[in-house]
């Protein structure tokens, strides 16, 4: 399968890469990972008439903590979150989460910015990024702005960014004490996407009540979810067996999955029933310090 | 389309080509180069019979574009050998038996060429993670992930 032909451009430098985006105008496509737009143009699904290839922007490839949030640049590997000490360590959710995208192979390829830059409801990090409350960093001729990850998915493969806006950096806050977080996702096989995932971020106060829930569904709407009636009901709750039990059941309700491929709604939505209850679990038992 | 001129060096060799901006990798080192030991089986990024090396990191060569590799170095599956002497995974997979038809085998061998270069100690469950992105319908994995075990140990005692 051959792609439609493009004009290629490789700028050095991320001025270089503003200017030339501006120039080209809105047809213009930013190349990152390749691995969900590279796809696309062999289906011919996409055919941008320019490509501008973000790979060789130097400076772009870091994780670190900075003014209590971790910074992930645009050229983040998956594979360089899933081997990254402070990640693994202090965002559990964020590990899970980076080792359940596709395969070990597109891993090393895929950005982490370029999953949530694609909008897809069917990937893996924008549940996530909605239960970190994370922030994405975006530049443009008009400098930089940032965007709550609340206001970042505005449709199916759409999202905030501009035509011309290059997602820069993701900051993810840093949890405080008595936090802990998990991803499940349940795949049909290794490399598939998400029939449905959960994504479940806690912090506990020191008598084990929920000071601050979040909570992200995958694949089970058009628009990647915030499940925010769940945080809701979790605020303030101490987290014992009868909470977690109503709180998935209100995750599934609150989901809204389609019959496909992967599976029939029913399914679907029993299956974030399911998911939930266990995220949260999982969750509360790292926040109490446990594995 | 304008072409571009691309600087790669594969297998150690340096290459200077001008290229469509729309070539594939697989089809730059397939058809360009002449190096078929590149397979292409799904051409649709989930099978990984077209893994290469690209400076460390094994990735799916119909999932790139040849300009992407301008100033890199691949490895391919012609690149294992050296001086005649088969790389110990390689050697591994005619050992262990660790392929049938063959068609995965050279994406099974890059892959294991990047992974074996940061861990010769794997545990059966790394190397099952490892192989995950390479599909083989022939051999049910077992002789794969012996022939793997074959080329850590060969890899430790300071084989290639
Ligand atoms: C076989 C296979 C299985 C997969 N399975 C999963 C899975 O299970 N879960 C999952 O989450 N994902 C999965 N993916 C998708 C993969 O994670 C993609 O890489 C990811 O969706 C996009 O990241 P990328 O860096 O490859 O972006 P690209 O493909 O380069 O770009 C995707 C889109 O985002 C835009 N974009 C990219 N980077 C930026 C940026 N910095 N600023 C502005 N716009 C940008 C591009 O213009 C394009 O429109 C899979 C992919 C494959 C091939
Ligand atoms: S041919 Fe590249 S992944 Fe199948
Ligand atoms: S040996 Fe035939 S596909 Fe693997």
């Amino acid at each position: 399968m051959i792609p439609r032909g493009f004009e290629y451009f490789a700028p050095r430098a991320l001025n270089e890469a503003v200017s030339l985006l501006q120039q080209l105008g809105p047809d213009a496509k930013i190349l990152s990972g390749g691995q969900s737009l590279i796809p696309m143009m062999k289906l011919r699904l996409a055919s941008p008439p320019y490509i501008v290839d973000i790979n060789r922007i130097p400076d772009l490839n870091y994780v670190s903590e900075a003014n209590g949030s971790l910074r992930i640049g645009a050229l983040v590997r998956e594979s360089d979150l899933e081997i990254s000490p402070l990640v693994g360590s202090g965002y559990r959710l964020l590990a899970d989460t980076t080792k359940v995208i596709a395969d070990p192979l597109v891993r090393n390829q895929a950005t982490v910015c370029g999953n949530l830059a694609h909008g897809d409801p069917a990937n893996d990090h924008p549940a996530t990024m909605l239960a970190l409350e994370a922030t994405i960093v975006a530049i443009s001729p008009r400098g930089e702005r940032e965007i709550s990850i609340r206001d970042f998915f505005t449709g199916l493969f759409s999202t905030a960014l501009q035509p011309d806006e290059i997602l820069k950096e993701i900051r993810v806050p840093t949890p405080p004490p008595r936090s802990g977080g998990a991803y499940l996702k349940m795949e049909r096989k290794v490399g598939d996407y998400a029939t449905a995932g959960v994504a479940v971020q806690i912090t506990l106060d020191e008598a084990g009540v929920c000071q601050r829930a979040g909570v992200g569904l995958t694949n089970v709407s058009f628009i990647p979810l915030k499940a925010a009636k769940v945080e809701d009901f979790l605020k303030g709750k101490p987290l014992d067996a009868a909470a977690i039990k109503q709180a998935s059941e209100i995750a599934a309700a609150e989901s809204q999955p389609m019959d496909d491929i992967r599976g029939s709604a029913d399914y679907k939505r029993d299956l974030v029933r399911v998911l939930t209850a266990r995220a949260l679990k999982q969750a509360i038992d790292r926040a109490k310090g446990g594995a | 389309m304008a072409k571009i001129e691309i600087n790669v060096r594969v297998n150690g060799v340096e290459h200077r080509a001008e290229v469509e901006p729309r070539l594939l990798l697989v089809h730059f080192l397939r058809e360009s180069l002449r190096l078929t030991g590149t397979h292409i089986g799904c051409d649709t990024s989930h099978c990984g019979a077209c893994t290469v090396v690209i400076d460390g990191r094994a990735v799916k060569s119909c999932t790139m574009f040849a300009a992407q590799v301008d100033g890199r170095e691949i490895l391919t599956v012609e690149g294992l050998e050296r001086d005649g002497k088969l790389h110990p995974l390689q050697e591994g997979f005619f050992q262990e038996h660790g392929l049938q038809c063959g068609y995965c085998t050279p994406g099974m061998l890059m892959t294991g060429y990047a992974f074996l270069n940061g861990n010769t100690a794997p545990t059966e469950d790394e190397i099952r993670h490892a192989i995950s992105g390479n599909l083989c319908r022939c051999t049910g994995y077992v002789n794969i992930v012996k022939a793997y075990q074959y080329a850590a140990a060969r890899l430790r005692e300071g084989g290639v």
